[in-house]
């Protein structure tokens, strides 16, 4: 053979349908301008009545302090710590997207960061109100930091809990500043195609005068990566500080070593699965599948495949090391949670999060989109389950089985909890109408006709 | 006696004046023209346009794109970004924040013995130092950036031109600013058209400009 020319293989384009930088413009900044489909204002309705409810149970709540809840003696934290972990764990996918996936240059996350953002600041303002309220006297919530106040005390640096107040709230204004910081030439899209004076002096304010200059995209890129290369560290952190609150404790199932790096892949699992539930939605009713393609919930899938079966792996780890420690309590703890009272708990956690996502090994079943829907809400139920083993069954029989007890949830506790999803859905339905959710700037970066390279060769030279 | 010195007003002036250059925003001319402002047609002509510009000796210019467009630092002659330095100066103030926060209230302000721990040491307070660093540095690598940017600015004249609303769908421009020393509207204009430009127009500092199709 003579002829050594070697094809590499390509990935498949990001941006189907062929879609020029001014489609994805009229395809993303349509949908904020126009009057949003009847579906919308469903959802809308669904949702906002679910927030009136939370509203509703949080007065009754701070008016009769947190009796109305089923956390009794053992179970001192129920089901508002296992939301607060199940919302900061949702709350994990989009900066996971936006900054790791940045920093290893997969320029697939661009058609999905923006709205995986969106969701991850506002699964965390869920996530902080649980224990805001739990606290019983929201009103003295401030103590809680380092402020100045006539007791002249201090909050304690040494505990597990006051970092994960730093960790999250940290979490929370690093994510709404990377969310900003990529939201401004997207903003400055929608300020020069705006029609009427209001819409055009609200997006002038808030994209700051952005105009586009190479000058300003140099600093722009620059502060960019360096977010990214911040936010991996801290994405990183702020589930394994939410497992310091348990593992530092010495309660039989919670003091364990391995907790940190088996919530952070726990979070990551829960996020995916979160965003994959919202965007194949969106996609839908919003005609953007060119942009956000079967491919990227392909690539979905897959993440969630591995993070799902590293933690069934830490599942299993934790059986192990109980034997493998010869503490009676430890063992007794395991053995309580898969056969004791609470074992249909551990076992719907079990086959949600180990079992069902092993069906992503085929890829027929992973670019099913009923398929994807149906595994995506599967895991965060199993997510859910996760933290309620984690929380509850260790706390419901300790050292001492003259305090077992058993824990169940109230009214309250359940309308709490589905009127967190009210809160989450209407920010999330709020975002979808009035902000681009796709980051427009950034896929047309990725799209071939962006490198100036593409112009050089002869036959492309008359587009 | 008193020697002759500079004006001060007007070294601070001109000191001012460099510095919001280096941020795109520059002065008009006396008769009011901003500067010359020429669209292309793709990255690929912008970039070589760019080239030809700095290369005719322009300093006072700038391209601008719905999007960065890779090696145009490199063609307009422009260094590294400055935003690193101000980061790492908010990353170390937010570390020594966290020390001396952790250190003076429970080591010096109000004492309190915690089962027996010493009241200061490093190891519980790594949580709090990590997260205070990363807080600080992310507030100082966005605040630096909007500096060195020169934004938010309500006001730019170059949004006169009704063309340049495309520049953040489809469009791609090269401006060269009339406070640029070699600034001259012909020949300025004429090295844009030169360089391949779709459409050319003067950008007037109060209120309107003038299109000039090549």
């Amino acid at each position: 053979m003579t002829d050594k020319t070697v094809t590499l293989p390509t990935e498949p384009p990001l941006v189907t349908g062929n879609l020029g930088f001014h489609d994805i413009t009229q395809l993303v900044s349509y949908h904020t301008e126009k009057r949003p489909p009847s579906v919308w204002y469903m959802a809308l309705a669904v949702s906002s009545t679910l927030l009136c409810v939370l509203m509703l149970m949080i007065a009754y709540l701070v008016w009769n302090g947190i009796g109305v809840w089923g956390n009794n003696n053992p179970v001192g934290w129920g089901w508002p710590i296992v939301n607060f972990v199940f919302w900061v764990g949702i709350g994990h996918a989009g900066t996971l997207i936006s900054a790791i996936l940045f920093l290893f240059r997969q320029q697939w996350r661009t058609a999905i960061n923006r709205s995986a953002e969106a969701m991850t600041i506002f699964a965390v303002i869920c996530a902080l109100l649980f224990p805001t309220i739990h606290v019983g006297r929201v009103w003295v919530i401030y103590w809680t930091l380092p402020l100045p106040n006539q007791m002249e005390m201090w909050p304690q640096f040494k505990s597990p809990l006051l970092w994960d107040v730093f960790a999250v709230s940290v979490y929370f204004t690093v994510s709404l500043i990377f969310w900003y910081i990529g939201l401004i030439p997207d903003l400055a899209t929608l300020r020069d195609r705006a029609r009427t004076v209001l819409r055009r002096r609200l997006f002038a304010f808030f994209s700051l005068g952005w105009s586009g200059a190479n000058r300003h995209w140099r600093n722009y890129e620059k502060t960019y990566l360096l977010l990214a290369a911040l936010a991996t560290p801290l994405v990183l952190s702020v589930h394994s500080v939410v497992s310091f609150d348990f593992a530092v404790s010495i309660i039989p199932g919670w003091h364990t070593t391995i907790f940190p790096p088996y919530f952070v892949a726990g979070a990551i699992f829960s996020g995916f699965a979160m965003v994959m539930t919202l965007l194949i939605l969106a996609r839908k009713i919003y005609g953007i599948q060119n942009i956000i393609t079967l491919d990227h919930l392909e690539k979905m899938a897959i993440i969630i495949l591995l993070t799902g079966t590293m933690v069934g792996f830490a599942y299993i780890t934790e059986f192990f090391i109980a034997w493998y420690s010869q503490v009676e309590y430890e063992q007794y703890a395991f053995l309580n949670r898969a056969t004791g009272p609470y074992a249909w708990a551990y076992w719907t956690m079990m086959s949600c999060n180990l079992l069902f996502p092993q069906f992503f090994w085929i890829k027929r079943l992973r670019r099913s989109i009923p398929f994807l829907f149906i595994t995506s809400i599967i895991v965060n139920i199993g997510m859910w389950f996760e933290r309620f083993v984690i929380t509850v069954i260790s706390l419901h029989r300790d050292f001492l089985p003259s305090s077992w007890d058993y824990f169940n949830p109230t009214i309250v506790d359940i309308l709490t909890f589905a009127g967190s999803f009210g809160l989450f859905m209407t920010l999330f339905l709020i975002f979808l109408r009035f902000l681009p959710m796709v980051a427009m700037a950034e896929v047309k970066m990725v799209l071939p006709e962006s490198d100036p390279h593409y112009y050089d060769s002869p036959e492309t030279e008359s587009r | 006696m008193i020697p002759p010195r500079q004006n001060p007003d007007k070294m601070l002036q001109s000191i001012i004046q460099s510095v919001k250059a280096t941020m795109g925003i520059y002065k008009a001319r006396e008769d009011g023209v901003y500067g010359v402002l020429a669209e292309y047609s793709n990255p690929g002509s912008l970039i070589t346009a760019a080239k030809k510009v700095h290369a005719s000796g322009y300093r006072h210019f700038d391209t601008h794109s719905p999007f960065p467009i890779h090696g145009m630092d490199r063609a307009m002659g422009l260094g590294q970004s400055k935003v690193g330095y101000i980061t790492l100066l908010g990353g170390a103030s937010g570390l020594a924040l966290a020390t001396w926060l952790q250190w003076w209230t429970a080591a010096v302000d109000y004492p309190m013995n915690i089962s027996g721990k010493p009241f200061f040491a490093i190891e519980p307070s790594i949580p709090i130092m990590f997260e205070l660093t990363v807080l600080l540095s992310a507030l100082f690598a966005a605040g630096g950036m909007l500096a060195l940017n020169g934004l938010p600015r309500p006001y730019n004249p170059l949004f006169y031109s009704r063309n340049f609303s495309h520049v953040t769908d489809d469009a791609f421009f090269l401006h060269i600013a009339a406070s640029d020393p070699r600034f001259d509207l012909e020949q300025t204009t004429l090295l844009l058209k030169q360089a391949g430009a779709k459409s050319v127009e003067v950008v007037y500092d109060h209120g309107y400009s003038e299109l000039h199709t090549p």
